[in-house]
């Protein structure tokens, strides 16, 4: 469909968003990353089950601990929605960005290094 | 079934009356697909190609539609796998002279002429072209440029080996002796003038003709100016300079002057629905929707400072996704459409090169327009070249020249045992070509069944080298992908970006890095600077991926030592408009993709005990087909259908657009499904649970208060559509409105009513092409002028009205268009903004009903009295949802089911050993949803010959001296592949069942003590792929 969206999103292919573990949502934050968006199959949906579900109720708790820590937690989300809807990638790609861009750079990476020109946001589907 | 085993031993070891090899006619994507299916499902192919390499009309297109795939990037795996297959005989540069015999056995002479090059000896170097003298029209790019008389058919050819053309060569036609300068630069010593013509003898079981169409060509007599205005080109001549491999290098240009064209129109049906001596008067089904792709393609080269028109009489969108791909491209991309024919072109000015097109809109006006490019959609038609080989092959064509098939066997021709698909079937598109090569190799297997693997020889490798000790040493290879990545990306600034990372010590950029030559530089690289781990920065895995990965397994290499970095689909194509940053984002993305791989581990591929039955849900056309398809190949199959009687939709149908009879054709295959010995049939009966993977489901039918488990190897989705119940056009308020082939039955119940009826009126498009329905039902408008026809021949006094928005009797079927009009139907269009009103109205004491419509010739409303009014409402799916779940395999917008890819998978699903047939993947006639339903059979087929499945090793891990017992894995796997068991000296640990796991990795993300990996996905690959993302 060759949808546009911004070129500061990049995707790390998972098997299923329940592979993706809280101490790599982390990692991504950590090392670069202003915000990260799990993109996982419609809840019912999911090929293994319920990995969504499981992915789901990760990044809350780590949105949660992102709270405590004193990060926005909406650098983090979790999306729901299904391989053939092409469109709802772009949007919510474009969507998360927007947010991001008004969050603005992510503590974590002001700290460390001061250079800080453009926001990047992670996926993992 | 246990005994179904014993039934495949004895087969294979009693004595073989049919001949377990196949000839394949025709190098194009249907020949090659057909060959391919049946190679891989135990039979020896011969595929025979006219030209010096395979690829046919498909390797020349630019795009394909709806998708805008790269057509050659599509292609080219399927071509590569061809040209790679132990079983598969390529015969190029060849015609099929003589053939004798029989189905089961044929005896087929086929001459190869020669190509004065030793295939054995050219390494492709391209050499003997350079030192070519003689420069001639390049064929392949519609003889827009020059080629040497030494060449290569094109760029990613298989085989992709040199030819000389003796009908230009200088040695051959000048003072023989003289030149011979390929032969003199030579390195390889391949050149060899005294080759001679060689005649093959060959016994196979069965024949598939998949000779092609050629493109009408508006020459004789000259069609608007096509020969004389050098910027008239034919649709083919435009997607050659769209193509990055085209005559320009896919810069736009027009022919004259070598400029941008800032204005283009396209006119259709040249050559089509034309009754002038020298055209055709069908439809040649694919020009509509190959000409909104080229404008929309256009507009992307030229970054849409360019104005595109399309001039048509009826926009025939009405395939899968098609009509919303005219709504994009219309409202989106900006592209015209004028209901106009041309009336005449002629240069705008003298000595000019712009053309000033005249025409009559809608309207009556009439317009003169001034354009600087003009592109003829012009049809398919066949050669006379095709003509002779049919003959040879003693089999019967249509009056088209097209192979002649029936509705209920379509890929059978009228000589047994030779079938046929693609478009010498008559005018199709690509998926719908590739359906059929499944269902001709289907058609060959079930005659051959018990000769399956008689002829065929297993593929064996190299040895692997072993890398586990090595540091890593990367070879990265930047593709241009054509322009599709070049023209966004800065390529070669990529690459030397990759040889800058860690362990990457070898880096190359190549034009189509899919192409068969690309494969070997690959596997050159690999052996030469002994690299052992690969990443290809390309299109994307979804495709690509397994070629590369045999690539480099044959060079010795595990498959599992690769990585693709996705900078097409997730990069170029989506950030099309920011070329820098699409650039950083590729370096990014080749950063991430080799920090991954350099971790990658060497993986042995598990092999799993196949169960070889087959299910096949839903008992209509389409499911019977599958299911005796299958059966006659000696695979069991269940069939479930949820109505008490088999048949489905087509037991409605009284006679096929061919004029067969229906109902005796689907009556015959119902006797044929509850006779077969191979096929178990459960009516009144519904699919409850499915759990399993590919070669080992197992399924829950429950039939009245029973359940059966089934165990099978595929399963094939064939439960049909419904239609439309409307609330429009006083439906379901008189009687006297109905639906589809409900005025028909009236008829036939009640004689009388036709007998004292003045007047019929049909309405198309009712719930179809609508905002929240936006797709065409695609067999409606031919079912009505059937319809229609029988009511005028009937009754001839009977007034007969057809309201239409498009009139879409695509194809062949364009003939019964014609015929209605001459028995004088009449036909009224109107838009979808002013819709026909129906009222109740009494003339003369007699019930009518009053239809007003505005007319599009008059421009005004025009009103008149009928006495029956038949309605052809949209196909819409049925209970998908349901079993998309079960199955887990995805719907698209509409809740169809969504096919692995349009173009080159249209029965298979993303997921393994599950297939889709008829109208649950779309709206289509009988004999496209038996095509396709054998089709599946083929492809399900293709997994049912092996004997065991093959699955990837990446399953989850436990590390037993990291593990706790705290059973948190147990708890999270919803397969049970993982269990706590108990540890002398140490409590409970965690173990793996390797063969229930799924690999989810739910347990590896969900264990605190990250005692568990997922292989392939370990955390320490993961978290490299994240740290070098960060890294940029």
């Amino acid at each position: 469909m060759r949808l546009s969206y911004p070129a500061n999103v990049k995707i790390i292919k998972v098997p299923c968003t329940g592979r993706v573990a809280i101490a790599q949502m982390f990692k991504a934050l950590e090392k670069g990353a202003d915000g990260v968006f799990v993109a996982g199959c419609l809840e019912g949906d999911c090929h293994y089950q319920s990995g969504n579900l499981r992915a789901r109720k990760r990044v809350e708790y780590v949105q949660e601990i992102l709270g405590q820590i004193g990060m926005q937690a909406e650098r983090l989300a979790m999306y729901n929605l299904s391989a053939g809807d092409g469109p709802r990638f772009a949007q919510i790609a474009r969507e998360m960005t927007e947010k991001i861009r008004q969050l603005g750079p992510s503590p974590i990476r002001t700290v460390k290094s001061r250079a800080s020109q453009k926001p990047s946001v992670e996926v993992a589907a | 079934m246990e005994s179904r085993e014993n039934v495949h031993q004895l087969k294979k070891s009693s004595i073989t009356k049919s001949v377990g090899s196949v000839l394949v006619v025709g190098g194009g994507i249907a020949g090659t697909q057909a060959a391919l299916d049946l190679a891989n499902s135990g039979f020896h192919v011969y595929l025979v190609e006219k030209s010096a390499a395979i690829g046919g009309g498909m390797a020349q297109l630019d795009k394909t539609f709806p998708t805008n795939d790269c057509s050659m990037c599509i292609l080219s795996p399927k071509l590569v796998e061809c040209g790679r297959h132990l079983n598969i005989q390529l015969i190029t540069m060849a015609d099929v002279e003589k053939v004798e015999g029989q189905a089961g056995r044929f005896t087929v002479a086929v001459r190869e002429r020669p190509r004065y090059i030793d295939t054995e000896k050219c390494i492709a170097c391209g050499i003997c072209a350079e030192k070519c003298p003689k420069k001639v029209d390049d064929e392949f790019n519609c003889d827009l440029n020059k080629r040497k008389s030494a060449y290569v058919k094109y760029p990613q050819a298989v085989p992709l080996k040199y030819a000389i053309d003796p009908e230009t060569c200088i040695y051959f036609k000048g003072k023989k002796g003289k030149c011979k300068a390929c032969e003199k630069f030579c390195p390889a010593d391949a050149v060899d003038f005294d080759q001679q013509d060689k005649v093959h003898t060959i016994e196979v079981g069965s024949i598939i003709l998949a000779p092609g169409f050629q493109s009408f060509t508006p020459d004789v007599p000259p069609v608007y100016g096509y020969g004389t205005y050098p910027n008239v080109l034919t649709s083919m001549e435009f997607e050659r300079i769209l193509s990055a491999a085209g005559p320009y290098q896919g810069h736009l240009l027009r022919p004259s002057d070598q400029q941008t064209p800032k204005k283009i129109a396209w006119l259709q049906c040249v050559g089509s629905r034309d009754l002038l001596p020298g055209s055709h008067g069908y439809c040649s089904g694919v020009c509509c929707m190959y000409a909104i792709k080229e404008a929309v393609i256009a507009k992307e080269h030229a970054h849409d400072d360019l104005d595109t028109a399309i001039f048509y009489m009826d926009m025939r969108t009405y395939g899968k996704d098609f009509e919303r791909y005219y709504e994009r491209a219309k409202n989106e991309h900006g592209v015209r459409f004028v209901r106009a024919r041309i009336h005449s072109i002629e240069p705008s000015a003298q000595n000019s090169d712009d053309l000033k097109l005249r025409y009559i809109d809608e309207d009556g006006t009439p317009y003169d327009e001034i354009f600087d490019l003009v592109v003829l959609s012009t049809g398919l038609e066949i050669s006379d070249g095709v003509r002779k080989l049919s003959e040879t092959c003693g089999i019967v064509l249509d009056e088209d020249g097209f192979a002649q098939t029936g509705c209920f066997s379509p890929v059978a021709t009228s000589r047994p045992g030779i079938f046929t698909c693609g478009a010498f079937a008559g005018p199709k598109d690509i998926p719908y070509s590739v359906m059929e090569a499944s269902a001709a190799s289907a058609a060959s297997a079930a005659l051959l069944a018990d000769a399956r693997n008689s002829l065929t020889q297993p593929k064996t490798y190299t040895d692997e080298v072993a890398v586990t000790a090595q540091e890593p040493r990367i070879g990265v290879f930047v593709c241009h992908c054509g322009i599709n990545i070049g023209s966004v990306v800065d390529v070669p600034a990529v690459r030397d970006y990759s040889k800058t990372l860690p362990h990457v010590v070898y880096v190359a950029d190549n034009l189509f890095s899919c192409s068969e030559d690309t494969q070997h530089l690959i596997q050159e690289a690999i052996n030469e600077h002994n690299l052992n781990r690969v990443v290809v920065a390309a299109c994307t895995p979804r495709t690509h991926e397994p070629l590369f990965q045999e690539t480099i397994r044959e060079a010795g290499l595990n498959r599992y030592l690769f990585e693709l970095a996705n900078i097409r689909d997730q990069n170029s194509w989506v950030h099309q408009a920011e070329p820098q940053k699409a650039t950083e984002k590729a370096k990014d993305l080749v950063r991430m993709a080799a920090a991954k791989v350099a971790l990658q581990e060497p993986l042995d591929r598990l092999q799993v005990p196949l169960n070889h039955n087959a299910l096949v849900i839903g008992g209509g056309v389409a499911g019977m087909s599958a299911a005796l398809n299958l059966a006659d190949q000696g695979f069991h199959t269940y069939l479930v259908e949820q109505k008490e009687e088999l048949g489905g939709h087509a037991l409605n149908i009284k006679r096929t657009w061919k004029d067969e009879d229906a109902g005796a054709h689907v009556t015959e295959i119902r006797r044929r499904v509850l006779d077969h010995v191979d096929i178990e049939v459960f009516t009144g009966a519904k699919l409850i649970d499915v759990i399993g993977f590919v070669g080992n489901f197992t399924s829950e039918v429950q039939t009245n208060n029973t359940v059966r488990e089934l165990n099978h190897g595929v399963a094939i989705l064939a439960t049909g559509a419904e239609s439309y119940q409307p609330q429009e056009y006083l439906y379901g308020q008189s009687e006297r409105v109905t639906c589809w082939h409900d005025l028909e039955d009236l008829f036939t119940r009640e004689p009388e009513r036709l007998q004292q009826a003045e007047a019929v009126a049909f309405i198309q498009c009712v719930g179809s092409r609508e905002p929240d329905r936006p797709y065409c039902s695609k067999i409606c408008c031919t079912s009505s002028v059937q319809q229609a026809i029988s009511l005028k021949t009937e009754k001839p006094d009977l007034d007969v009205y057809i309201l239409y928005r498009d009139l879409r009797t695509y194809g062949q079927r364009e003939e019964l268009y014609r015929k209605a009009r001459e028995l004088g139907v009449l036909f009224f269009r109107y838009s979808l903004e002013e819709k026909p009103v129906v009222e109740q109205t009494t003339v003369d004491a007699k019930e009518k009903l009053q239809i007003t419509v505005r007319d599009h010739v008059l421009g005004q409303p025009v009103r008149f009295q009928v006495d029956y009014l038949n309605l052809a409402t949209a196909i819409i799916p049925k209970n998908s949802e349901e079993l998309a779940q079960l199955f887990k395999v995805p719907l698209n917008e509409d809740k169809f089911f969504l096919e692995a890819h349009m173009k080159l998978r249209p029965v298979d699903f993303a997921t393994d050993g599950v297939f889709v047939c008829g109208l649950a993947h779309y709206p289509k006639p009988i004999e496209e949803s038996i095509a396709q339903a054998q089709a599946a059979a083929a492809r399900a087929a293709n997994v049912l010959a092996q004997e065991f499945v093959e699955v990837e090793p990446i399953v989850s891990e436990v590390d037993q001296d990291l593990c706790i017992g705290c059973g948190l894995c147990e708890a999270s796997c919803p397969f049970g592949a993982i269990h706590l068991v108990k540890v002398a000296g140490q409590g409970y640990r965690a173990e793996n069942i390797s063969a229930s796991c799924k690999a989810c990795g739910v347990c590896a993300a969900a264990c605190p003590q990250q005692a568990i990996d997922m292989i392939h996905f370990r955390d320490r690959q993961i978290v490299a792929a994240i740290q070098a993302g960060g890294a940029g």
